[in-house]
């Protein structure tokens, strides 16, 4: 399975090496002022018109989620692998109520981070701390689906090693890359990935196109696929019928059959798709935004981006009816473009999916750092800090981001990358009540917020932790639902994500607690928000046009 | 709210309740987890999701249209600039 194909190596190194360039030479590009200010380096000048900001938000969408985590679960017969769709669904609707009005408010107060309206809003620095923390934490994972997604690459090109080469054969490729992606970030900040993204997003249609048309043709149709998985996943039943009914193995579908998983499936969608949005990347793409009307409009477009994810997804499934045998499930589809592909158009394939993680990756990091240097460094260590003293800051926390994604892929269970991201979302819907309850009243109390938002945190990372890998008694971070169960009282045996119940209970405290503060009179903070701020858009009194990283703090 | 002039709420209420209908279908996961009836061999809970994006896709323009109307007539009732895409590329 290892032997490297001269003709897919060589275009995947060609393209490799070519938006490392890119990378590299970005920071020239479109230049207006130097990059020693936070300004430039990571909001990228903020000279992005809305084409290039439509190239970002969609580096976000797919990436190594979409191309390798999600089809690696219909792969291996998880019946709930499908619920990325209804997540990219009802994501558009969500963004569409919630974020013009975020927007707004920000664009008027000049907030560039959620943190910073949690302030603004609830007059808090601890809850603004909270949520600046929670960001940041939640990143991490995020970052490590995407080098997960570069590892199944570079293990199926040949370069990885695979499972039974050394520590440092294994290992080293992935670090190689890693390292060339932080040191163009650090040095040309948003605009490396903003220039790649054009590349990168050729190459994805490209593929996409090619893989959802040509390889179910190669397969006896979509309908021969769904066949030969049915019986693939039948016969697995039958022969480990025991160690399933033991608990030592899961059983394997297509569609989830009990009320017990499509409980999993309805929460799972309805955690990641509230989640998505609290991102700091998403944050950043959507105030880029030149008004508020542009978020509705892609909210209504969008979609589209959902349907070819889809297709997308039940390549996992085609990959069991080509015959693809692999242990880790997340090379089933660099595996089943391999064997299905002519090798040239396999190292293009393997490009787009590499490059389609590194992009993102990027701006993750990049979202990540602004969050530290202008809600934690600038509020709490530095508040005097120098427009280059920042710029430092952020380009050191990017790099350290990074570090600790590597760490999450090094030390977290690898059977089921999408695991990484749903972690992430466990986290950062503990921010959600300050957020977008925040957006329309102010009625809980920063407190109680605060509190809550303990407790959310608390109990999802515990959940999280105690869930072992199935097979694997002991283990920890195995999988993100479990049956409904509060501190050891099981409420219900349907599963639910545990981000939802997390946040659930995170409610009942903010709410019990606004009660409380109420009753003991504890000030609740002045509100520097408007009414009016909430509707506002670009052209209006007081709306800035772009917004400032360096100016608003007033800490 | 600073909806003070009164350009009626109903069209709101509607994009409501539309954006409503495509947040609240998929998470209705019994009325779709089922196998039949088959499209072209596909089976029915993955190609009615496909149809799902479709209809998702129609209802939240639907709603942009009404929440644009709505929005263009507060702003002009409120003496506020109503171009909302003035300057941009």
């Amino acid at each position: 399975m290892n032997d490297v194909d001269p003709v897919a190596l060589t275009v995947f190194l060609f393209f490799f090496l070519l938006v490392t360039v890119m990378g590299f030479l970005a920071s020239r590009w479109r230049k207006v002022g130097t990059l020693d200010t936070l300004d430039e380096w990571g909001l990228g000048g903020r000279s992005f018109g809305t084409f290039i900001a439509w190239f970002l938000i969609g580096g976000d969408i797919y990436t190594a989620y979409t191309f390798i985590a999600v089809p690696a679960t219909l792969y291996a017969g998880s019946v709930t692998g499908f619920f990325a769709v209804p997540y990219t669904i009802i994501l558009y609707p969500i963004i569409f109520i919630f974020l013009p009005r975020l927007w707004s408010v920000s664009h008027r107060r000049s907030y560039v981070t959620p943190a910073d309206f949690v302030q603004g809003r609830f007059d808090s620095k601890t809850l603004a701390l909270a949520i600046a923390f929670t960001g940041i934490l939640a990143t991490l994972p995020y970052i490590a689906l995407q080098l997960v997604g570069i590892q199944a690459v570079l293990d199926v090109i040949g370069l990885g090693g695979g499972d039974d080469a050394g520590w440092l054969r294994k290992d080293l490729p992935l670090f190689v890359a890693f390292a060339l992606l932080a040191a163009y970030t650090y040095s040309s900040g948003l605009r490396a990935p903003a220039l790649i993204a054009f590349v990168k997003d050729t190459l994805i249609y490209l593929v996409i196109i090619v893989a959802v048309i040509y390889l179910p043709t190669q397969l006896g149709g979509w309908s021969g696929i769904f066949d030969s998985a049915e019986k693939a996943f039948s016969s697995f039943n039958t022969e480990n019928a025991d160690a399933i009914a033991a608990g030592e193995a899961s059983g394997k579908g297509l569609i989830p059959g009990l009320g017990v998983s499509q409980w999993a499936y309805a929460s799972l969608s309805l955690g990641s798709a509230l989640a998505l949005f609290m991102y700091p990347h998403s944050v950043t793409a959507v105030l880029s935004t030149k008004n508020r009307n542009i978020i509705r409009r892609n909210a209504a477009l969008l979609p589209a981006y959902s349907f070819l994810l889809g297709l997308l997804a039940l390549l996992g499934i085609a990959a069991i009816a080509a015959g693809i045998r692999v242990k880790n499930p997340q090379l089933a589809i660099p595996q089943l473009f391999e064997q299905e592909f002519s090798p040239w158009f396999a190292g293009i394939a393997f490009a787009a999916i590499a490059i389609g993680a590194f992009v993102p990756a990027a701006i993750m990091s990049i979202a990540a750092a602004n969050l530290w240097t202008r809600n934690i460094y600038k509020a709490y260590i530095n508040p005097d800090a120098t427009d280059a003293q920042e710029s430092k800051q952020s380009k050191l926390a990017s790099l350290l981001v990074k570090f600790g994604a590597l760490i999450f892929v090094l030390v977290l269970p690898k059977d089921f990358a999408i695991n990484l991201q749903l972690l992430g979302g466990i986290w950062i819907l503990q921010t959600m009540p300050a957020i977008v309850i925040g957006l329309y009243t102010r009625w809980l109390h920063r407190y109680a917020l605060l509190a809550g938002w303990a407790v959310g945190m608390l109990w999802g990372t515990i959940a999280a932790y105690n869930k072992p890998v199935v097979g694997d008694p002991g283990s920890h971070f195995g999988g993100s639902v479990g049956p409904l169960e509060v501190f050891g009282i099981q409420i219900s045996e349907n599963l639910i994500y545990f981000g939802i119940t997390a946040l659930v209970l995170n409610l009942l405290v903010a709410v019990i607690g606004t009660v409380v503060c109420r009753v003991f009179d504890i000030g609740a903070g002045t509100d520097e928000t408007r009414p009016a701020d909430y509707l506002a858009d670009a052209g209006d009194p007081q709306v800035a046009d772009e917004l400032d990283a360096i100016k608003t703090p007033k800490y | 709210m600073a909806d003070h002039t009164p350009p009626g709420r109903t069209p709101l209420a509607i994009a409501g309740i539309a954006l409503t209908i495509a947040i609240v279908a998929p998470l209705l996961v019994s009325t779709y987890a089922k196998n039949d009836p088959e499209l072209w061999g596909i089976p029915f809970f993955f190609w009615y999701q496909f149809l799902l994006v479709l209809v998702s896709v129609v209802l939240t323009s639907f709603a942009y249209w009404l929440v644009i109307g709505h929005e263009r007539r507060r702003r002009a009732g409120a003496g506020l600039p109503t171009d909302q895409d003035g300057g941009s590329r």
